[in-house]
């Protein structure tokens, strides 16, 4: 009866699982699809843990569940909650790296239980009554937890800025090499396990680790994103390894859904970014780029932030372009109130939204409705395009590679093809940015330089602050 | 070249599973706008914490007094737990922001 029921609730799970990911992938049913998955989740989790049953006999450690699942949810829901919206993409990265680690402690636990009796007899021999499969989900539960346990954590801390870019001469040699040592050793050990060759399972283990760390490391913050949705769909395929060992359907399902949806969304984003996944894992931007590139010359000018004031004021239509600068000063809140400033003087006022503006696709969408910035004033690329031309004021807020023309004439440009916001068919561009220094793809950007362009130094904030002061007082 | 054989035989259900969930995967999402990126990752995260039900079962099997065990077994339970219940509530919190503006 119990396991009936059971079966009952893992079936619900998957299903819950299918139509919130459906669900989840359109606007207006978005935020409903992600609480039915979590329904099938807590009907699923509640249902292991009272009527899972293995030889007729129920679960035990009952404290030391409910203790881990009372501190897990406090500590989740607080961290979910207090963390600010900038760094949203950050907490994913962890959240995601948990999930890896926890699916590799499975595969430890569970490595460690199934070998016991070798350490009591000390028998030599391999056994023969633990089918290979069972090894098989085990080792590769370990090796992909812990690489997207690994590479989550790097990315995180890539993320807040606390790890830099590094690499070495040779690394993507040396990551083959560790990735196929790793596999092989596995293999052997599937094969060939004995006493003496169990310590060799931390072996694997420490390879997979170094594996993911090495294998972040060199890739930019700026693909962060992208890298991102790929360690979510190996923590995907790792939880379908549990589903083999348990022969748990629900797992399975989950697993392999998040596996296969989170490799075509990787896909996804390297398209919005132009670029094929291979080249976002082996090049990094502006390392492969020649000396051919057109050189950018010229000089640029300064706007006063009253000329600024000015020239906005009495535009009949501004387009305001967020970038990663505008996320980083925390500047959407201003922002939306220079806006509404400039809408009093009646200004018309739209956002234009490149599709991997920031440090995660929507991004900015994320953080402009978190200012409570009307929906419709948002526009996609093609619209924003379309509307440049009659457009009389472009603010471009700290974003730099996605308004750079040399994307479409350049061709020796490490970003040439990738599609851009064509800001410089408005009449007047002002650029808000910290500094002359180039955005995260390395290069120069020629609209800079441009007569009609005006640079505004400064941070986000006080710049839009100082903005917003000077148009009032006008 | 048998065992193989013997062994798509004895899971031919599991296989079944994983092969239409893979297709399911690609379908379920094919279209979704570049808006909708970062809350789907973040909404596919907290899907696969799935993974805690093995540690919850893994923890629920140890033997008392096998302490190794059982802290292993607490840390990965806590992980899986911070995995479903962090990822739920900040894809919400996401979404949140999306509904309110109309």
């Amino acid at each position: 009866m119990e396991l009936n029921l059971l079966t009952l609730c893992y079936l619900i799970g998957s299903i819950t699982f299918i139509v919130g990911l459906k669900m989840l992938s359109h606007p207006e049913s978005a935020r409903k699809g992600n609480l039915v998955a979590a329904f099938g989740m807590a009907i699923s989790i509640i249902g292991t843990i009272f009527l899972y049953q293995e030889n007729g006999e129920g679960l035990h450690n009952y404290e030391w569940i409910f203790s881990a699942l009372i501190v897990g949810t406090i500590i989740g829901v607080l961290a979910a909650k207090k963390v600010k919206m900038t760094a949203m993409p950050e907490l994913v990265s962890l959240f995601n790296g948990m999930g890896g680690a926890c699916a590799a402690l499975i595969s430890i636990i569970e490595f460690k239980h199934i070998t016991h009796h070798f350490s009591i007899a000390s028998v030599a021999a391999p056994l023969t009554e633990v089918p290979y499969a069972t090894y098989l989900s085990i080792f590769a539960g370990l090796i992909i937890g812990s690489v997207s346990f690994a590479g989550s954590i790097i990315a995180w801390g890539k993320l807040n800025g606390s790890i830099k870019d590094f690499s070495f001469k040779g690394q993507q040699v040396f990551n083959i090499v560790l990735f196929v040592f790793a596999i092989a050793l596995s293999a052997y050990l599937i094969v060939n396990l004995t006493a003496d060759t169990l310590p060799l399972f931390y072996v694997v283990l420490v390879a997979s680790l170094v594996y993911g760390v090495l294998f972040v490391l060199p890739i930019g913050g700026a693909d962060m994103p992208v890298v991102i949705s790929l360690l979510n769909s190996f923590t995907g395929v790792a939880a379908a390894c549990g589903g083999f060992l348990y022969n748990n359907q629900v797992m399975l399902t989950g697993g392999i859904l998040v596996g296969a949806a989170g490799t075509l969304l990787t896909i996804l984003m390297c398209k919005a970014m132009n670029r094929s996944l291979l080249n976002v894992l082996i090049g990094s931007f502006g390392a492969s780029s020649g000396g051919t590139q057109q050189a950018v010359t010229g000089s640029y000018k300064e706007i006063a932030l009253s000329d600024a004031a000015v020239c906005m004021s009495y535009a009949n239509k501004v387009i305001i372009v967020p970038g990663y600068g505008l996320a980083v000063a925390q500047a959407q809140h201003i922002c939306h109130e220079l806006e509404k400033i400039l809408e009093e003087k009646g200004v018309d006022v739209k956002y234009a939204i490149h599709p991997v503006a920031g440090r995660m696709p929507g991004h900015m969408n994320v953080l402009l409705a978190e200012a409570d910035v009307d929906y419709d004033k948002l526009l996609e690329m093609e619209a924003a395009n379309d509307e440049f031309k009659q457009t009389d004021v472009v603010l471009i807020l700290g974003a730099n590679d996605v308004v750079n023309p040399a994307a479409k004439t350049d061709p020796a440009s490490p970003i040439y093809g990738m599609p851009i916001l064509e800001v410089e068919q408005a009449k007047t561009v002002i650029v808000n940015k910290r500094s002359m220094k180039p955005g995260y793809a390395g290069i120069e950007n020629a609209l800079f330089f441009q007569p009609k362009t005006s640079m505004l130094f400064g941070d986000a904030k006080a710049a839009l602050q100082k903005l917003v002061a000077e148009i009032k007082s006008m | 070249m048998e065992t193989i054989l013997n062994y798509l035989h004895q899971h031919i259900n599991i296989i079944y599973i994983v092969v239409l969930s893979i297709f399911l995967g690609i379908e379920v999402i094919g279209r979704v706008p570049s808006v909708l990126h970062t809350p789907l990752m973040s909404g596919a995260n907290a899907i696969h914490g799935v993974v805690i039900i093995g540690a919850i079962i893994v923890m629920g099997r140890v033997e008392m007094g096998n302490y190794a065990a059982l802290i292993i077994g607490f840390l990965a339970v806590l992980l899986g737990t911070l995995n479903v219940v962090g990822g739920f509530v900040v894809t919400d919190r996401m979404l949140e922001m999306f509904k309110k503006k109309k």
